[in-house]
């Protein structure tokens, strides 16, 4: 066994830069102490530390408490080898790799590795996939590498996460890369709070809206009446007020509490990546957030994302994408001109950010864009309740992105609802009931993004009581969403991601036809704080979802709340069913906006227990979890 | 989901059980007949659907008069039954205490609490006293959001007796009505000092009692107070 560096370490690797890369890693040696070596290989390409024995790379990895400073204030995270995030973790495609993990924390823990197809055993998820890991014990990970790209991993136990235990995850093809690059960075995004997260989740549980400080004001009713006039102000006023909801849920936990991060270190650390004019860069954005989905862009520069989930696409030019929590996006950028960009990465609701540095010298820095106005606001699309179908051509139904009412499709909105739902709207559910709703589920479903879509002619059916006291709301006509940026990035003039723009490289190599559907609701009672599927908590449901080893299927999820969910499945992909038909993404993790109805292609091909959530941390613990069983 | 091996965890506990002390009134009223020093708060604890709530409201004179009361102090069962309704049912006391003898009865009752469309928050319970005599006793409040911190709550409360029961001065109908507008500052959430104005008027046969007795039958005091919760 012989101690060794990365052997793909490239050839380009000058002394030079070497030079470059130490001044570099002093100049942050006083911001952050602590950060991981990947966050000081501002040289890029990425080394990673490991054991070589004949075809196994061999980690060790120990998990403990380390003090640190975290943005000028003492804290004391979960670390793996001593940093936070933890080391990155470099596989290779086609050998087997060795995890040793040790424990050092005084409670049971766990390594999940996110988005990685391995045997239900190493999958660790603590009583799913084995026990877990108890204070000073070590458990071996070991399993074939069989795919490549950029993932993470994670804690599965308790809320550790939240604390500082998640970390990069690099896998190198077995065959070359599709895309050219000079540089490689990880770009891991988190959010850090110095409360514990027990607390935080109390908070949540016991005032709705704790962290909320972005909530509509007297002041913001006035100013609808201002621009939309009394009668129609009242109106989404009486809309809102019947369902109890509040239009500016966008996320739970909020700038309020948060400390967001670049690669452990907050935007005043700047961490800087370094490159030569000319140089492609490679940049592993990774969302490693309990919470946060993040709106990312690097003024200036045009990013070619050229991988969602570590899943190879077609590549497409885009000047901003949205990354949901545990999803990962690896794109080009190809800077040029002697100068610095700053890589800026906004909370969706605009409550924080975190910003980082691409730059020719370290040193330089260029201006953070001003955070865009706030808050926004969530419109009709987000209940599913979108009446562009019904007679009003292509008006945009969201009632503001910017906090700027659009007054025409507002005062049009509202006439139509006001006919068509005040049935509905009466019960203590915002519940278009069949008998209203049937004639338009129809239309409804042809709008949207195309007659492609394999949704479209779907009756959604929600249970007899609407899923019963867990879930507030229902959604009555879910939508395609797949071409919307979503809330907040409608109107922002340039080019945003959407998941209609992922088109897999490569049909996949299961081409069946899904033989069976399942069809599940991502349901929720903020006022209780409470996540589920189909309205149960995972407590609530006495055995797992089952799939048949080896069928096919076809997975539909339609999202019942006003909140955004990324949704999770272990151990298989989902291949997301968007416009591009057999060129489907794979994703390990599907953002599901509110109002949305999707579906993803699944081959039910690993045998065991797997579990299936809600990646917000704190929607998993209330309850937005399932465990899928194959066999 | 029991565990899937004999000593493997639940890999996702979702039924822990939390607690609140909510203390929505603590102030001390001014006004031209007495002063005093008002309460109400409650207590829950428990799960998603089931509770344990201890609800409490009452004023201790501290001049121009003597004693106190304790309105309302409630042990419920409360149980979540549609997405923003609990209905509870337990067991009330109340005790008015002074210069004479204290008096007290004990009650049993059943009673809503929850979310109204338009926010309106709203605790509601019919009572049935151990002498016999039924009530009714309605409570809602409103906030105004006037910036995020700041906050002008609306609130009314009302009774209705239905029947006579002299030795509290409540005569059969509705007993009264009280309004009141709070507003407060949330330095956090969970600490906001409050100044006020509340009004409150006996209505019918309580009126008429109260005036006998050549007390007033209207009331209108300045308030300041605090509101937190742990
Ligand atoms: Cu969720």
């Amino acid at each position: 066994m012989n101690k060794q560096s990365d052997p793909k370490y490239p050839a380009s690797f000058t002394r030079r830069r070497f030079l470059q890369g130490t001044a570099a890693m002093a100049a942050l040696a006083g911001l952050g102490r602590l950060a991981p070596a990947y966050a000081w290989q501002q040289t890029g390409n990425l080394v990673a530390e490991k054991t070589v024995s004949g075809n196994t790379d061999i980690f060790d990895l120990t998990i403990g408490h380390t003090p640190m400073d975290i943005g000028g204030r003492s804290a004391n995270p979960i670390t793996i080898n001593g940093s936070i995030p933890g080391p990155l973790i470099r596989m290779q495609e086609g050998r087997e790799v060795m995890l040793r993990v040790t424990n050092n924390l005084s409670e049971s823990t766990s390594i999940h590795w996110h988005g990685i197809l391995l045997p239900e055993n190493m999958d660790g998820v603590p009583g799913v996939s084995f026990p877990g890991i108890e204070p000073g014990e070590t458990f071996i990970y070991r399993y074939p590498v069989k795919q490549s790209g950029t993932y993470w991993y994670h804690s599965h136990s308790g809320l550790q996460e939240q604390l500082g235990h998640y970390g990069p995850l690099i896998v190198d093809p077995a065959q070359p890369e599709p895309f050219e690059y000079d540089r490689d960075y990880v770009v891991m995004l988190s959010d850090w709070t110095y409360d514990d997260p027990y607390h935080v989740l109390a908070n949540l549980k016991k005032a709705e809206g704790y962290y909320n400080y972005q909530k509509r004001t007297t002041g913001d009713f006035f100013k609808d009446v201002s621009t939309m006039g009394w009668g129609p102000a009242m109106d989404k006023w009486q809309m809102w007020g019947q369902m109890r909801m509040s239009s500016r849920d966008i996320l739970d936990v909020t700038g309020s509490v948060y400390t967001y991060l670049i690669n452990g270190l907050p935007s005043g650390s700047n961490w800087t990546g370094l490159f030569r004019r000319g140089e492609k860069i490679r940049l592993r954005f990774i969302n490693g957030s309990a919470m946060s989905f993040f709106d990312v862009r690097i003024p200036g520069l045009k990013m070619t994302v050229v991988a969602a989930d570590g899943q190879n696409v077609e590549p497409v030019p885009i000047d901003e994408f949205r990354i949901g929590v545990a999803e990962t996006y690896d794109v080009i950028v190809e800077p040029d001109g002697d100068r610095a960009y700053t890589v800026f990465a906004e909370s969706m609701d605009r409550s924080g950010y975190v910003s980082a540095t691409l730059a020719p010298r370290e040193g330089m820095t260029a201006p953070v864009p001003d955070p865009r106005p706030q808050p926004v606001e969530r419109g009709m699309k987000s209940m599913g309740m979108d009446h562009g179908s019904m007679g009003h051509g292509d008006m945009n139904m969201d009632m503001s992105s910017q906090n700027t009412m659009d007054q025409d499709s507002m005062q049009m909105d509202m006439s139509a609802d006001n006919n068509s739902m005040s049935g509905g709207m009466d019960h203590s559910k915002m519940n278009m009931s069949a008998e209203q709703g049937s004639g338009m589920q129809h239309d409804m479903n042809n709008m949207g993004s195309g007659s492609d879509w394999v949704l479209k002619d779907r009756k959604i059916s929600h249970g007899p009581d609407n899923h019963g006291a867990g879930a507030a709301m229902v959604s009555p006509n879910p939508m395609n969403r797949m071409d919307d940026p979503g809330i907040g990035l409608e109107n922002v003039g340039h080019k945003v991601l959407v998941y209609n723009d992922l088109r897999g490289l490569h049909p996949w190599p299961d081409q069946r036809e899904p033989q069976r559907e399942i069809e599940l609701h991502l349901t929720g009672n903020m006022e209780r704080y409470m996540w589920s599927f189909d309205g149960e908590k995972f407590s609530e449901v006495d055995g797992p979802i089952r799939f048949h080893h080896g069928e096919r299927l076809r997975l539909i999820l339609v999202n019942d709340t006003m909140m955004d969910h990324p949704i999770h499945l272990h151990g298989m992909w989902m291949e997301l069913e968007n416009k591009h038909g057999k060129y489907r993404p794979r994703k390990h993790t599907l953002s599901v906006k509110p109002g949305e109805m999707l579906s993803a292609q699944i081959t039910a091909d690993a045998p065991g227990d797997w579990a299936f959530h809600c990646h917000l941390l704190y929607h998993m613990k209330a309850g937005m979890f399932r465990v899928v069983s194959v066999a | 989901m029991k565990p899937k091996k004999p000593g493997w965890p639940i890999p996702v506990h979702d039924n822990t059980l939390y607690s609140k002390l909510m203390i929505d009134r603590l102030e001390y009223a001014w006004s031209d007949e007495e002063d005093s020093v008002n309460w109400e708060g409650q207590y829950w604890y428990g799960g998603d659907y089931n509770r344990l709530y201890i609800e409490g409201e009452g004023e201790d004179v501290v001049s121009g008069g003597e004693g106190g009361e304790i309105e309302t102090l409630d042990i419920l069962y409360s149980r979540m039954i549609a997405p923003f309704w609990d209905v509870q049912m337990g067991g009330g006391y109340q005790r008015e205490y002074g210069p004479g003898p204290d008096k007290e009865r004990g009650f049993a009752v059943l009673g809503i609490q929850g979310l109204a469309p338009y926010w309106f928050e709203i605790d509601a319970n019919l009572r049935l006293s151990d002498d016999g005599d039924a009530s009714a006793d309605l409570e809602a409040e409103y906030d105004w959001m006037l910036t995020q911190r700041t906050i002008l709550q609306g609130r009314f409360e009302t009774a209705y007796a239905g029947n006579d029961v002299p030795e509290f001065g409540i005569g059969k109908g509705f007993t009264n009505a009280k309004f009141g507008l709070r507003l407060r500052y949330e330095f956090r959430r969970e600490f906001a000092p409050y100044i006020g104005v509340s009004w409150n008027k006996y209505l019918g046969d309580t009126a008429d009692l109260r005036e006998a007795e050549g007390e007033d039958t209207d009331h209108t005091a300045v308030l300041a107070g605090v509101r937190m919760w742990f």
